[in-house]
């Protein structure tokens, strides 16, 4: 193989006058950190209504948890993405369908809410077989003690519940900033879509995209010993799991 | 105080785990219920806070109908103590915390009123310096005294103990159930499912043995103990009593 390395090529100008090609890579780096926090939030949110719901009396709250979730995880996120993005469109009336084309930030705000809905799925799942783990005496305990089901879970169940599913929840966490990269094929240039380009211009494929993955572990370094210490500052102490 | 009218309760279209119950407890009344494992004392109780749902039949808790769409069950329960067997404290908060919850999220009490009062029944309990540990950090009679002390904090009309001491160290027993004994003294309206015959004998004032969902002796202690009249009930007491 006839390969010329150039370690040196980051510190090259990028064609396009912005800065050096690790400029170039840091943008993507930035942008790939914005998608996947704003997405894990959506994730967080929105899977922890419906982890909650799948856990209710109540049959319709069941139903509807149980909807949301086989919708979001039986699609493969790719074609999720194009969904939102090339379909939706399409489907809306007209104007609407105008709007949201030409919505500046498209790609972003589709990637982030696209990507965290997929995510919240998985979130929910995991809360909700969480607050089943726990012993049925405890929400028995704050409903004899006069809490409402919305206090229950707010003040008993959820805090607990969060606690036992914290190993999990960081893979998901992880998993989310690295589905960001699926977000390339709507045109989102961030740090795979960056590193890409950093190779079709300069040709150096091998450290184009040492350097992304490099970043990519970084990040997931970062998140993986943040969300220990959280782990750690949240434990209980004496207490294993869920009995 | 508590009114229990021709209960009949299913679970399933199969099984009827209680069976046309008819009892009552007076104000400042102790009442032991006792009986095999199954015999659905521990369903009845939890049914007087309905924390159990039941078909049939009507329960009157101070003058309030608990089956009746229409009542505010959260504030209901709020007014009733409940023990269970496995203590049910919340492992996520303090032994102060545990105390204070309800008090301030359904009670409206300020945090000072609230600590206050968890103090003084800590202290009652015999637990003041172990608020700020975590249940796990105690032992499990000491974490059933906490219960109680939970319950009391309610100021409630009412105290139902599901088992309180089956779950305990033969050694631990006791320290929880001469809490019971003074609570009794005291003049508390009490209802429980126990068969630790020894505080039935002390503080009692009925005892009810159920067997197979049904009522089937509902006496006087000195009856009870005497001369139960059904066979099953001396069948019982005979295999209890006689190690």
């Amino acid at each position: 193989m006839n390969y010329n390395w150039n370690w040196s090529i980051f510190f090259e100008p990028a064609p396009g006058g912005t800065g050096t090609y690790f400029d170039m890579l840091l943008r993507g780096l930035w942008l790939t950190i914005q998608t996947g926090v704003f997405a894990w939030i959506i994730a967080l949110v929105f899977g922890s209504v419906i982890g909650v719901l799948r856990t209710l009396p109540s049959k319709t709250a069941y139903w509807i948890g149980f909807a949301y979730v086989e919708f979001f995880r039986n699609m493969p996120l790719l074609v999720q993405l194009f969904l939102w993005f090339f379909v939706l469109p399409e489907l809306l009336p007209r104007s609407w369908g105008l709007w949201l084309k030409q919505m500046p930030h498209a790609p972003f705000y589709t990637a982030a809410i696209g990507i965290g809905l997929f995510m919240s799925a998985r979130v929910a799942v995991q809360l909700a077989a969480g607050i089943a783990s726990l012993p049925r005496g405890q929400k028995q305990a704050a409903t004899a003690l006069g809490l409402t089901t919305l206090q229950s879970y707010r003040y008993v169940l959820l805090p607990i519940a969060f606690r036992i599913i914290m190993p999990p929840l960081t893979s998901e966490f992880l998993n989310t900033i690295k589905n960001t990269a699926v977000a390339i094929t709507i045109g989102l240039i961030e740090l795979t879509g960056q590193a890409r380009s950093m190779q079709e211009f300069s040709f150096q494929v091998f450290e184009a995209f040492t350097a992304a993955t490099v970043m990519y572990l970084l990040i997931n370094i970062i998140v993986v010993t943040g969300m220990r210490f959280l782990e750690r500052s949240l434990a209980i102490p004496g207490y294993i799991t869920g009995k | 105080m508590i009114e229990i009218r021709h209960v009949d309760k299913w679970y399933g279209p199969t099984f009827q785990a209680l069976k046309d119950c008819t009892t009552s407890v007076a104000k400042g009344e102790v009442v032991v219920v006792c009986g095999p494992s199954g015999s659905g004392k521990s369903t009845l109780i939890k049914c007087v806070n309905a924390l159990e749902p039941f078909q049939g039949g009507e329960i009157i808790l101070d003058g309030i109908k608990v089956n009746d769409p229409g009542t505010d069950l959260p504030k209901l329960r709020a007014r009733v103590g409940m023990v269970f067997q496995h203590f049910e404290l919340f492992p996520h908060l303090k032994i102060i915390e545990n105390l204070c919850l309800a008090q301030e999220k359904v009670l409206g009490r300020s945090r000072d009123e609230a600590v206050a009062k968890a103090e003084m029944l800590l202290e009652r309990v015999g637990l003041k310096d172990h608020a700020q540990k975590y249940p796990a950090e105690l032992s499990g009679g000491q974490q059933q005294r906490v219960a109680i002390a939970r319950a009391l904090a309610m100021d409630p009309i009412a105290m139902l103990f599901d088992e309180p001491t089956s779950a305990l160290d033969p050694e631990m027993i006791s320290e929880v159930l001469d809490v019971m004994v003074d609570l009794a003294r005291e003049g508390m309206t009490m209802m429980v499912v126990s068969h630790e015959m020894g505080f039935a004998r002390k503080v009692a004032h009925r005892v009810i043995f159920m067997d197979r969902g049904e009522i089937v002796e509902d006496a006087k202690k000195e009856d009870f103990f005497g001369s139960p009249r059904s066979d099953r009930a001396q069948k019982f007491l005979s295999k209890i009593l006689s190690h």
